[in-house]
């Protein structure tokens, strides 16, 4: 199970990230339908995540919050654009107020979802992500919503001052 | 990539239409990687190649994390159901 192809595309603000799973696309599936598995890889270790609510339906939300080292919970929802189970689901994923509420002043990002299956056996998980604005992607980035993300911050505050 | 071209310029180099120049303006300029100037009759499109920077480096953040995230998705995928999922 390997990432085969990642695309950047600069001018449209997205990346997509193509990986060949050993296994059927239901089983797939079933790590972003069921709740309980998505937590066990949405959020990293050391901030995972807990959803809420989880309604993958057409206009379905879905809700969640992270729990960072110092007990910090950010919270975040997803709005579903589109969904086609197994094979396909769309949604909008942004940060909430500490009621939980969608806050539109904050940054969305838009994810789309593709599991198609391999000739042979296996999955194609394909995943676009998508960015209103330069803009936008450093203030998700500031707003260290996940460990991993906020250790660019500094050089790109550095890049934007230059 | 720095200073300024006009719309037309571009339509000429890239042998597309105003039009078709002006959509993808549009579309830069709403990433915040171009600004747009007037000048006289002539639209004047400036790369912001700081946004530019920032963008490419951003992106490439995102990509650690998402590859984190499909490790971690594959781990998941390697060990039994332990959720009481559908």
């Amino acid at each position: 199970m390997t990432v085969t192809a990642v695309e950047q595309d600069l001018g449209q603000l997205t990346m997509s990230i193509v990986t060949e799973l050993d296994v059927p696309v239901a089983r797939a599936w079933q790590l972003w339908a069921d709740p309980r598995q998505l937590e066990r890889w949405w959020g990293p270790p050391t901030y995972p995540a807990t959803f809420v609510n989880h309604e993958l339906t057409y206009g379905g939300r879905c809700d969640y919050f992270m729990t960072g080292p110092e007990g910090e919970q950010p919270r975040g929802w997803w709005r579903i654009l589109a969904v086609d189970a197994p094979n396909s689901l769309e949604l909008e994923d942004g940060f909430a107020d500490e009621h939980g509420e969608p806050n539109d002043e904050l940054p969305v990002m838009t994810m789309r979802l593709d599991l198609t299956e391999r000739a042979g056996g296996g999955t194609t998980m394909t995943i676009v992500t998508r960015f209103r604005s330069v803009e936008e992607m450093q203030r998700i980035l500031a707003m260290g919503m996940e460990e991993g993300m906020t250790a660019a911050v500094n050089q790109i505050e550095d890049i934007l001052a230059g | 990539m720095d200073g300024e071209l006009s719309v037309s310029a571009l339509s000429r180099s890239y042998a597309m239409s105003f039009a078709a120049v002006q959509k993808h303006v549009a579309v830069l300029d709403r990433a915040g990687l171009v600004t747009k100037h007037r000048h006289g009759r002539q639209q004047l499109v400036r790369t912001e190649l700081a946004a530019v920077l920032a963008a490419q480096t951003m992106l490439n953040e995102f990509e650690v994390v998402w590859r984190a995230r499909i490790d971690r998705f594959t781990n998941v995928l390697a060990t039994p159901n332990e959720g009481a999922g559908p």
